[in-house]
């Protein structure tokens, strides 16, 4: 399939700031599963910093503005292609070993009750791909579709014992309980096209990635859908939450408050 | 200066204080409140070296300072003594020094530790033992060149009589060492600055004097700013652009978009322009996985592994309380040993087994059966004294020491280093947090 995206993130300074500095993780990489037809970002004002590819294999790219300035606007466009895979991720040059996403974070910190449902969930699996199968059904049971039932900083802990939230809080639950049973796992940000209006979702979403050894890979889990990422997501980046896969991170040197407005749009231009 | 009798020695002793605040030299201590201002006790009596006991140290040094920044590249790459089954990949992943966003990075000449200090004690006329690795920003240099500066300003006869071997030269390796390490990107005479995290810092006194004497800038964050490919710092003639910083902050606050988002020490955007090789930071982040104290027992395996070979200086025989069979040892022995915490650091969180009450073990008993993988034991060891001057005349005291290792185009080792002396009698504690003193060390020319 061939996705077409348009982005845009429209920040709004309440007093002009002296300037801004982002960190952009908002270009797809090239896999086997996907591949980036086009791809522009563009900043307003924006000076481009340094680009790199890091070690797990995702596109950053640096921008500053230069102030005093009171709004600026980030737009993303661009095509990919995609193929469904069940999720595998193949063919991504990464150097991260897989060990490194046990690692807790503040978000993903797994409580007694997340601790019990990822034992329970793994307890039945015939392998890894079983139990995470299991894992995903499980927190899509346990959290329900709600959009704001939760916030940004909601942890994982806290969405499980609320029982609401968004695709965010479904990846970090399952991240939690995933590590806490020893597997790997991590966040993963992204786009997801709309196929039909019963589908949960926004446009700009999120899931969960976990490491398959048997495979030797690592497979794509969207709790939020109860399935595995296919040719209707496209994959930005990953970490090991929310924060850490964040496509955009910045901060303006300023006094004020800001305010931010958010647009995506994704459809299908070829079947 | 033995032959000193004790009227001229408490004048001399009264004359190098003065001399220490008057050049103001103090070091704060943490948790303890009081004076910040305090001055940490100087010994006239120096610790010395011949040049053949300081060749094998030099060499034993260097050796360790270049194996720790090979696994340094190693497990930020491609992670080859961990696939090799030569340590647990556990141990190093999982460790929370360890930065995921610098896996791939290889730094300017594979430098992560730029300047490594380690510590060694004595335990034998040959046998030196390294108590550990500080590869991230290790303090106290600036005693080590105090302490000579006042040595030679009280005794000018003894340094004109003797062939001692000069550490002035420090501050200008220093410099052309992180001038070596200019980035990818730097195309004329590079810039150096230090970023400290400002003057309520208890080491603030060594930045501003290693700044001033490298005759480089001494920053904070606030004084930096990134744009597009640089980092900037501001100037009354305008924005320099930077090429290297030797920081005296913790990776945690270097980059509030790479790390901790609440920070206000460190330069939104600095993490990209590192990676992107516009900037090379010293030490490089994610250089404290190297210096570890579970890491620590790996120390001579990678010597063997990355340099093929034999460890010149010895470790002190470690026990991992993380291992069962290490724990059951250490805790039926806690009355004979030491046990430190893994990440702990300035002598805080310890044991001192042969110096502790009951309660005190217990105490600490409870904690390690609390926590095992947070605690390593090491046997209490018989280490060296050197003569000190003490309210009774003068007296044996442990000491340790200190070198500082610089590591860029070149590898260099000033002869000398930070003596530290534990006052107390029959203390082993020599931090200067707990009460512990210095010394001017001396290598003899041969």
């Amino acid at each position: 399939m061939i996705l077409s995206v348009t982005h845009t993130t429209l920040y709004r300074y309440d007093v002009p700031v002296r300037g801004v500095v982002q960190s952009h993780r908002l270009t797809p990489a090239s896999f086997a599963t996907q591949r980036p037809l086009r791809w522009q970002v563009s900043v307003s004002d924006g000076i481009p910093g340094g680009s790199f590819r890091d070690g797990a294999g995702d596109w950053i790219q640096g921008y500053s503005v230069a102030g005093p300035v009171s709004e600026i606007t980030v737009h993303v466009e661009g095509e990919v292609e995609t193929e469904d895979c069940a999720g595998v991720l193949r063919g991504h040059r990464e150097t991260v070993p897989p060990i490194v996403y046990l690692r807790r974070t503040d978000a993903t910190r797994a409580d007694s009750a997340l601790k019990t449902l990822g034992r329970e969930a793994v307890s039945g699996g015939a392998d890894t791909l079983d139990q995470a199968h299991r894992l995903m059904g499980a927190v899509a049971d346990a959290i329900l579709y709600r959009p704001g039932a939760t916030h940004a900083a909601t942890t994982a802990a806290e969405a499980l014992e609320l029982g609401e939230g968004v695709c965010q809080d479904h990846a970090h639950a399952m991240i939690a309980a995933a590590r806490s049973t020893g597997l790997p796992a991590r966040y993963v940000s992204g786009y997801l096209m709309a196929a039909d209006a019963g589908t949960r979702h926004e446009a700009a979403h999120a899931w969960a990635e976990i490491w398959v050894d048997g495979l030797g890979a690592w497979v794509g889990f969207d709790p939020a859908n109860r399935c595995c990422p296919d040719d209707r997501y496209i994959r930005l980046g990953s970490g090991l939450d929310a924060r850490d896969a964040a496509p955009i991170r910045g901060t303006a040197r300023g006094t004020g408050g800001e305010s931010l407005d958010v647009t995506v749009a994704i459809q299908a231009v070829q079947q | 200066m033995r032959a000193m009798p004790a009227e001229l020695r408490q004048m001399k002793q009264a004359e190098a204080e003065a001399l220490f605040r008057r050049i103001g030299i103090t070091f704060a201590v943490y948790g303890e409140g009081g004076d910040p201002d305090r001055l940490i006790p100087f010994d006239m009596f120096p610790r010395v070296f011949t040049g053949a006991e300081w060749a094998r140290l030099e060499r034993g040094i260097k050796q360790r300072a270049r194996a720790l920044n090979a696994f340094l590249v190693d497990v930020y790459g491609r992670g080859e003594i961990v696939r090799a089954g030569r340590i647990p990949a556990r141990l190093v992943y999982l460790n929370e020094a360890y930065e995921k966003a610098v896996v791939g990075f290889v730094p300017p000449r594979g430098v992560y530790s730029h300047i490594v200090g380690i510590d060694l004690v004595r335990t034998g006329p040959d046998q030196f033992y390294v108590l550990e690795d500080n590869c991230r920003t290790p303090s106290g240099v600036s005693y080590m060149l105090e302490n000579r500066e006042i040595m030679m300003r009280m005794f000018p006869a003894i340094f004109r009589e003797n062939r001692i071997q000069p550490v002035e030269r420090y501050p200008e390796l220093l410099r052309r060492t992180l001038a070596s390490v200019a980035p990818a990107k730097c195309d004329s005479a590079p810039t150096v600055a230090i970023l400290t995290p400002g003057h309520y810092n208890s080491a603030y006194y060594e930045h501003s004097f290693l700044a001033d004497l490298m005759g480089v800038e001494l920053v904070e964050g606030q004084d930096l700013f990134v744009e597009g490919e640089f980092c900037y710092m501001r100037t009354t003639e305008g924005p320099k652009k930077l090429d290297v910083i030797y920081r005296r902050i913790d990776d945690a606050f270097l980059d509030p978009l790479c790390f901790r988002p609440d920070s206000a020490l460190g330069v939104p955007g600095l993490m990209d322009v590192y990676r992107s090789g516009g900037i090379t930071i010293a030490s490089a982040p994610g250089a404290g996985v190297a210096d570890d104290k579970a890491i620590y027992t790996y120390v001579p395996e990678m010597v063997r592994f990355y340099l093929g070979e034999e460890p010149i200086l010895e470790n002190v025989p470690t026990w991992q309380c993380a291992k069962d069979d290490d724990l059951k040892y250490v805790l039926e022995n806690l009355g004979e040993l030491v046990v430190k915490e893994v990440h702990g650091s300035g002598g805080y969180g310890m044991l001192v087994g042969p110096k502790s009450t009951k309660d005190q073990i217990e105490a600490f008993r409870a904690k390690i059966e609390e926590d095992p993988s947070n605690y390593i034991a090491q046997p209490t060891l018989a280490l060296s004294t050197c003569p000190t001057f003490v309210e009774q005349g003068i007296a044996p005291r442990h000491v340790d020491l200190r070198p500082y290792c610089l590591v860029g185009e070149r590898i260099e080792l000033v002869p000398g280093g930070l003596t530290r002396v534990a006052l107390k009698e029959g203390s082993l504690v020599v931090n200067s947090s707990q009460g512990g003193g210095v010394k001017d060390t001396w290598v003899l020319a041969e």
